[in-house]
């Protein structure tokens, strides 16, 4: 083993990835090789730090030095200066991550970390998730160690029972039952499945996980089938997700030759084996059943339950599915004990839950909190604040299966049942958040129509209901709404989450009714008023030039693309609304702020 | 076939080379690196440091560089730092030297009083 002095971590993670974190990486290594120090620091890829808004992250340790937005030439500077030189370059520092005397505090110091509790992603952007090792140092595969030599199946069953682990992809469901369902089940053969179909628009939890340490999600399926009795599993990954098939492919073939997977693991008489299937990327296949249609090979359509796959699952045979963020807990409730567990977190919902921040938010990023956390703490203090200096209007949570959250509910604490409590729901922990130029009838336009498309086609009451609603919000959208519309989108809602098959369905008219519940004077005001106060529906909006303010200088009539715009010398200019395409060309020009839209 | 016992062994071994990033407590060694130091020898101070460092499997232990520390006519200098005592600062430096500050102070303990710049500035 090389003793190295310093370790210079490179987020790997998916945002940092697309700013360009692959190539500070060979960066490194060359500016490294110039000074001749490449045996004195290690490059290490590791996954998401979680502040992604200012990516590419590069941490140095020992110094602990969180350097953000670093580019191709900051890393000559970083290589030249600190890592030969001993010096601190502090203009790349993240200015939260030092305090006023320009000393570096320590991440857990830093306001974006302060409040999180990281459990599932412990050791995202702490390890380097292509080295089996290092996982291993950081206690890993001891819960499977602890499992196979000490525990038996029923005793796995009481201490998850008893630590309340509740699933995290959305529902809830305690995952001691679920296991303890598949365990008492009666099959030849019985499976483990992990659902990585992370599917809402703007939610990266899952990805980031398998992305940063996809070994605790084999070592907790390899947990999961000591304890149900399976002795093989699947994982379901959307092909979308390259870097973390690659890393998954990567850690099971690691494991594979430590003996982890595969025959009498750790010298005991359980064998245990894992396999990929990759998704196209169909929204429905992140429900169970039409998941497990999918990994057989068939068509991703679901189908009606009972029976539960942990009954009749995959090939028919009994089948423990949970979800990526519910398995990385596995390991970790093992090792601390279900008292641990149950000290973190609200009444009844225990640990922790990771969020994807996205939307009108200064920190986007994945931050994962103790459930009860309240949507204030996770927007202001974590997320920084609304940029620009806006207010806040509400947060979609569940993504298009979930609700909004208006302010009047900000200060709710974040667990299964209050959410549900308020008409949202936890969801898989996608979190967007909205400010005062966000249209309410424009979101939920924007998610049912994406449920509409994601639609499987299976029962009717998704396939039609759903575009019967979209059609209504449309129509108000552009104008043309009727009093009568608010009525019956809500009774079509009501109906469609009742006569739904599948989770899909049920949940489709949820961003429509909640935005119904707290913005109706929003979509009365478009319906009545022809009026869209955020300036967002296209149709409703007029341009319009201040008679005061107009300098007759003619720019705007000069930029419109269609000549909407007429005007002369000393007279001021006019907006003729009909051949008007609302571009906003016109308002941007203007030097004296005279064209306003509304 | 892996054992618990050899999951142990991996996971104490790979821990020494990650430990880095967990606490910032343990010794640490600061060697003066700006201009000054690295013309005077700094570099063939650090290597030493940690070379012996590993031969000798010395964890929680970790060198870092510094700027100028100030009196660049001693350089190359190194700040030992041992956890509740006095910074120790040691002047002109070599390899050589490093030897016997790690085995006497950094194993042992005891400071190397002549190396010290106390000692040094005296003599001057």
């Amino acid at each position: 083993m090389e003793l190295y002095r310093s370790h210079v971590l490179v987020c790997g993670g998916t945002g940092c990835h697309s700013s360009g974190s692959a190539d500070l990486i060979e960066h490194f290594d060359r500016e490294l090789r110039k000074f001749g120090i490449e045996n004195e620091i290690k490059v290490v890829q590791t996954g998401c730090f979680g502040l992604c808004e200012v990516g590419p992250i590069v941490i140095v340790y020992p110094e602990g030095a969180f350097y953000s937005r670093v580019e191709d030439e900051d890393v000559t500077e970083i290589v030249s200066e600190h890592l030969v030189k001993g010096r601190i370059v502090n203009h790349l520092l993240y200015h939260d991550s030092v305090d006023e005397d320009h000393e570096i505090k320590s991440l857990d110091e830093v306001p974006f970390y302060q409040k999180q509790e990281r459990v599932a992603l412990r050791n995202c952007g702490v390890i380097n998730p292509e080295n089996i090792d290092e996982y291993i140092a950081f206690d890993g595969y001891m819960a499977l160690g602890k499992v196979l030599t000490e525990m038996t199946p029923e005793e796995v069953i009481d201490l998850l029972k008893e630590s309340e682990l509740r699933g995290r992809g959305g529902a809830g469901f305690p995952a001691g039952l679920k296991w303890e369902f598949t365990y008492r089940a009666q099959g030849d053969k019985k499976f483990v499945a992990c659902n990585a179909d992370e599917g809402d628009p703007g939610a990266f939890m899952d990805r980031s996980i398998l992305e940063g340490d996809p070994h605790a999600v084999i070592e907790a399926m390899t947990i999961a089938g000591y304890t149900v009795g399976a002795d093989q599993g699947y994982i379901y990954v959307r092909a979308e997700y390259p870097i973390a098939v690659q890393r998954l492919t990567m850690a099971i073939s690691q494991a594979r030759e430590y003996g982890l997977l595969g025959k009498n693991i750790l010298g005991t008489d359980f064998s245990f084996d894992l396999e990929l299937r990759l998704g196209a990327g169909a929204f429905v296949c992140g429900e169970e059943t039409a998941l497990i249609a999918s990994i057989e090979g068939e068509r991703g359509e679901p189908r009606p339950r009972p029976p539960f796959p942990a009954v009749k699952g995959l090939f028919g045979q009994p089948t423990l599915l949970n979800n990526v963020e519910t398995y990385a807990n596995i390991p970790q409730i093992i090792i601390n004990g279900p008292k641990w567990l149950q000290s973190i977190g609200t009444e009844k919902s225990k640990g922790t839950k990771v969020f994807a921040l996205g939307g009108k938010i200064n920190n986007t990023g994945l931050v994962e909190v103790p459930m009860g956390t309240t949507l204030r703490e996770i927007i202001y203090e974590i997320g920084g604040g609304i940029p620009n200096g806006k207010t806040f209007k509400a947060a979609q949570t569940g993504g298009p299966s979930g609700g909004c959250i208006p302010v009047e509910h900000i200060d709710t604490p974040i667990d299964y049942d209050s959410l549900a409590a308020i008409g949202s729901m936890m969801g898989s922990g996608g979190l967007i958040v909205m400010d005062e130029d966000n249209c309410m009838v424009d979101i939920a336009r924007f998610f049912l129509e994406f449920t509409v498309e994601e639609s499987c086609g299976k029962c009717p009451p998704c396939r039609i209901g759903t575009r019967r609603m979209l059609d209504l919000l449309n129509k108000i959208a552009e104008g043309k709404g009727e009093e009568e519309d608010l009525d019956k989108l809500e009774e079509l809602g009501e109906g469609i989450k009742i006569a739904s098959l599948c989770g899909l369905g049920q949940s489709a008219p949820n961003p429509v009714l909640s935005t119904i519940k707290y913005f109706r004077e929003e979509y009365e005001e478009h319906i009545r008023d022809k009026k869209c106060r955020a300036g967002v529906c296209q149709a409703l909006l007029q341009y319009i030039i201040l008679e005061d303010k107009c300098r007759s200088c003619g720019l705007c009539a000069k930029v419109c693309p269609v000549n909407a715009i007429t005007g002369q010398k000393k007279q001021p200019y006019v907006i003729d609304q009909d051949p008007c395409i609302k571009c906003g060309a016109c308002m941007e020009k203007c030097p004296f702020d005279a064209i306003i839209k509304r | 076939m892996m054992t618990l016992k050899e999951l142990e062994k991996i996971r104490q071994k790979t821990l020494d080379s990650v430990n880095l990033r967990k606490d910032r407590s343990g010794t640490r060694v600061v060697v003066g690196m700006a201009t000054c130091g690295i013309a005077a020898g700094a570099r063939p101070v650090l290597t030493a440091f940690l070379g012996e460092i590993q031969n000798r499997n010395l964890k929680h232990i970790t060198v870092t560089q510094t700027g100028c520390i100030g009196v660049c006519r001693l350089e190359p200098m190194v700040e030992v730092y041992l956890p509740g005592e006095d910074k120790v600062t040691y002047v002109n430096m070599s390899p050589e030297k490093v030897k016997r500050v790690v085995s006497e102070h950094l194993v042992n303990e005891q400071v190397v009083q002549e190396f010290t710049i106390g000692a040094v500035e005296k003599i001057d």
